[in-house]
Parts: structure tokens; C-alpha cells; sequence
């Protein structure tokens, strides 16, 4: 069994459910993110649109963080999740650099590693991660991808638009969007813009973790 | 701000968290460059001593294992600090994970210390340089080239910084440690031969030019990726870090360039140490811009 997850992004609506739900089940400390929900706006008025990204850990089949992780904090689990183990990481970041996605955080209150883990612990008891639950309109859909009868193997199977984040780095992602658009995908094809936001203007943390 | 994106018809992020800044911050700087010191004192007082015997080097037996146990401590020292949790290190060593440049390095360089340790110990406390010394060095000095190499390795393995490449990146960690190697030496380099000397300075000299030319192509000529390029043309179009490239460049390898050449060719011990002096303070410049500018993109 390889688990995966897919993101339709023609049914996402932005709501923030997902972040919310993966917030509280992880207890993920304020400034934090397992995950969150991007929002782009693109073209000229009145040709306007707003896009909704949820981003959270690829789960690479050839994680760049597990191979630099010096102490097997980060690991596979047998489902194919990379999992972190907080209480051996020694927090060198090494895995913050090589994470091509942007994916992981230094935990401010255990001053360790942290990222999503497709909530690995719900999984082991037979539940569904938090933000699949969480979603109102059904556009996180997760599920074993070995499995060709599953809802996820028949997503990717029927829909050709299905791809992932920076294919070109060969980090063979097990995270899958449908519907969206480069500037979704691909960081350096939006401008953030320091300073301006819609709710706060602080576009970069000043510190990673404590005394840092 | 949706106006202004609206105006230039491009694609901008509206809401989204705050991204961490620079994560590998100053002190990688300084383990790099501490590094870089005690390795290339071991690697250049290596070949000097092979070249014109240490009874023509006054001193050098002593010099190089107390100066690299030096850096190799100030290395290592903030390599720990620069760690979340330094209490943990000591897992590197209960659970080791050999696909790491980071834990290969540990060892390495754990080994590497033990020897200069007791190399330092045999010339300060026992004050014999005779048997278990000559062979300490000759391992010291195999020893030293993997422990200066393995950090572009670590920095290879941090595949999100597109601009680092690991066989770029392993000959400047060499040429790094070359510089600042003879930079140090020539220090101590008083009542050596007028040919160690020179040697010093052609050393100097050599590195610095070879580690010049590297950078300017990867400045200007070498990448294709997408996110290297948008690094380079943050700085290019003199962006944060811009004025900071150039007055590492220069200091580190211009300047050097230049007197050692003028060192070489007098035989000027000042302008030796001169040299040695703009190598050394340069390099930690160098070093740091090139760590930091790959942080300033978002990966996300």
C-alpha cells in the first residue's frame, strides 16, 4: 500500500477548513503550518480570478529531507508516508534546506522538525487525515495509489490534467493536483509582494525556532 | 495591491502565511570558514613539510595541529550552536544515517579532532614530536580532505538551492581551504626559506584566481534552472546581497590575487601576510553571500 493525495482545484473553494482542521488535530503552534491554503489572483480587470492552493508535504517517493536527515528523524513508513520522529531530530534544518517545497517547519515550542504527515496517527487508527474530513466540497481526496479500484488511482487514471509540484526536481511526489494553473504550482510564477497581503503584511518569518 | 496586480496582468500571491527567512544563517558561515582554516593549515603545512622538510620550516610541527585544533574547535563549536537541539547531537553518533553528508561529516571531522587533539597534546604537554606524530599527520592530512570537501556535499543534498552544485561547490570548498590555508601560514612564515615563501604566495595566488573564475561562472554563464537563475538575476539586478557579492569577491580573491603575485615575485614577507590577511576576512564574505542568496526565493 502506497498512500497519496490529490487535490482537485477546480473544487476548491478557498474556505481554509483544511487548515484550520490540520492546525488543531496536530496542535501546530501559532506561525506554524502543516499545511495551508494559498490564494493567487491573476489577470486584468475585469478578467479577473482568484485561485485557492492547498500546500502541504509531497510525501516524495525519493525525499530529498529523508536522505539529508543525519538521524533518521525523518523516515518512510510502510505506507509510503514520511514520517518525523520529534523526539530524535537534533534540529540542524537540514531538512528545511533540501525540501524543495517549502514543506517542513522548525517546531518554535519543541525546537524540532515538523511537517504534515497525512496524520499519520489517524491513519494507523483507521481514520482519514483531519483536512479530508474537514473539506466541505470533497477536493482533498486521499488514498492508496497502488490500489487501481481506489478513488484516488481512479482520479488519476480518468483525469489527464493530474500533475505535481516541480516534476523536475525527480523527487517522485505522492501528492497529485488536478486543474492548476502554473501560477498555483510554481512559486516564481507569482509575485509576493512584501509588504501587502489581504489580512497582514508579513510575507517572512524573522526567526526559526527559539534563540534563532 | 489586487489593483496593482490587476494593472501589470500578473499572477500575485493575495493571502498566504509567513515564509521562514534565511535558515542557515551566519554560523554555517563561520563553520564553513573555521573549516576551510584548519584544514588547509593541515593540507598546505602537509606539502610544505614534505617539500622542504620541517627542519627548514621553523616551527611547523607546532603551528599546524595547535592552529587546527583551534578551528577545527570553533568549527565544531558552532556547528552545535547553529543546532535546535545541541543536547541531541550525540544521536548523529546512536543513529546514524550514512545517506547524510551531514552525519558522514560528523564522523569525519570527529575523527579528524581526535587526531589533531592528541597531535596538539603531543606538542604542547608532551612536547614530543618524534614517532606517533609523523604518523598522526599523515592521516591528519588524508583525513583533512574529505572533512573540508563533505560540506559541499551537504549542500548538494539540499536539493531546494538549485545554485548549489556539488562539483562546483567541492572544488571551491578545496580552494577555500588552499586560501586560507597559506593565507594562515604566512603568518608564521618569518624564518621559513625564501622558497617556502613563494610557495605560500603561489599557493595564495593560484587559489585565489582559480576560485575567482569559478564564481564568475557560476555568476554569470552556468545556470539553466529555473530557480538558480531566478536567484542570480535577484542579485544581478542589484538586488539584496549585490553590493555584499562583489566586496567578497574582491577582497577575497582580487586583492589577494594581486599582492600575493607582488609577494611571490619580491619575496616581501609583509605583502605575504598581507595577502593572507584580505584571503582570510574575504572568504568568510564570500562564503556567506553564497549561502544566504539561495534562501531569499520562496519554495512555495
Amino acid at each position: 500500500m502506497k498512500l497519496g493525495f490529490l487535490v482537485d482545484l477546480d473544487l476548491c473553494m478557498g474556505c481554509k477548513g483544511c487548515e484550520v482542521a490540520c492546525k488543531v488535530e496536530n496542535n501546530v503552534p501559532l506561525s506554524s503550518w502543516r499545511l495551508r491554503v494559498k490564494y493567487i489572483d491573476q489577470g486584468v480587470y475585469p478578467n479577473t480570478a482568484r485561485t485557492f492552493t492547498p500546500l502541504r508535504c509531497n510525501h516524495c517517493e525519493d525525499a530529498p529531507c529523508e536522505r539529508i536527515c543525519p538521524v533518521s528523524a525523518l523516515h518512510y513508513l510502510e505506507n509510503g508516508i514520511v514520517n518525523v520522529d520529534k523526539e530524535r531530530c537534533i534540529g540542524c534544518a537540514g531538512c528545511m534546506m533540501a525540501c524543495p517545497y517549502g514543506a517542513i517547519y522548525m517546531d518554535p515550542v519543541t525546537n524540532t522538525a515538523d511537517k504534515c504527515t497525512y496524520c499519520a496517527h489517524r491513519i494507523e487508527g483507521g481514520l482519514m487525515p483531519a483536512c479530508v474530513v474537514a473539506c466541505p466540497v470533497e477536493a482533498n481526496i486521499f488514498g492508496d495509489i497502488e490500489d487501481p479500484l481506489s478513488h484516488i488511482s481512479r482520479y488519476i487514471t480518468k483525469d489527464k490534467r493530474v500533475q505535481v509540484r516541480k516534476p523536475e526536481k525527480n523527487t517522485k511526489p505522492k501528492h497529485f493536483y488536478v486543474g492548476g494553473a502554473q501560477a498555483q504550482l510554481n512559486p516564481l510564477a507569482a509575485k509576493r509582494v512584501q509588504g501587502y497581503g489581504l489580512f497582514n503584511n508579513i510575507t517572512h518569518l524573522k526567526h526559526i525556532g527559539k534563540g534563532h | 495591491m489586487v489593483e496593482h496586480a490587476n494593472t501589470f496582468n500578473n499572477a500575485i500571491v493575495t493571502l498566504d502565511v509567513a515564509l521562514p527567512g534565511v535558515i542557515w544563517g551566519w554560523m554555517i558561515t563561520l563553520n564553513m570558514w573555521a573549516k576551510s582554516i584548519a584544514t588547509g593549515v593541515i593540507l598546505v603545512g602537509g606539502y610544505l613539510i614534505a617539500r622542504y622538510g620541517s627542519e627548514n620550516l621553523k616551527g611547523i610541527k607546532n603551528i599546524v595541529p595547535v592552529v587546527a585544533f583551534i578551528f577545527l574547535n570553533i568549527f565544531l563549536l558552532f556547528t552545535l550552536l547553529d543546532l535546535h537541539q545541541p543536547q541531541r547531537m550525540i544521536n548523529i553518533f546512536l543513529h546514524p544515517h550514512f545517506t547524510s553528508a551531514i552525519t558522514v561529516g560528523a564522523w569525519l571531522a570527529t575523527v579528524l579532532t581526535g587526531i589533531i587533539s592528541y597531535m596538539t597534546y603531543l606538542v604542547v604537554i608532551k612536547k614530543d614530536l618524534s614517532h606517533p606524530y609523523d604518523k598522526l599527520f599523515k592521516a591528519a592530512f588524508i583525513l583533512a580532505i574529505p572533512v573540508t570537501l563533505y560540506t559541499a556535499v551537504i549542500m548538494g543534498e539540499t536539493s531546494a538551492r538549485e545554485l548549489w552544485q556539488t562539483p562546483a561547490e567541492l572544488i571551491q570548498m578545496a580552494l577555500a581551504a588552499l586560501l586560507t590555508g597559506a593565507g594562515t601560514l604566512a603568518f608564521f612564515s618569518k624564518n621559513w626559506s625564501k622558497e617556502a615563501r613563494k610557495d605560500l604566495s603561489i599557493i595564495i595566488a593560484t587559489s585565489a584566481f582559480l576560485a575567482f573564475v569559478m564564481y564568475m561562472g557560476e555568476y554569470f554563464f552556468s545556470w539553466k534552472l529555473a530557480e538558480a537563475e531566478a536567484t542570480l538575476a535577484q542579485i544581478h539586478s542589484g538586488g539584496d546581497y549585490f553590493t555584499m557579492f562583489w566586496t567578497g569577491q574582491i577582497i577575497a580573491f582580487i586583492i589577494p590575487l594581486v599582492v600575493a603575485l607582488k609577494a611571490a615575485k619580491d619575496g616581501n614577507g609583509a605583502l605575504l601576510k598581507l595577502a593572507g590577511t584580505f584571503a582570510i576576512a574575504g572568504l568568510y564574505i564570500t562564503k556567506h553571500v553564497w549561502l544566504i542568496i539561495p534562501q531569499l526565493l520562496s519554495l512555495s
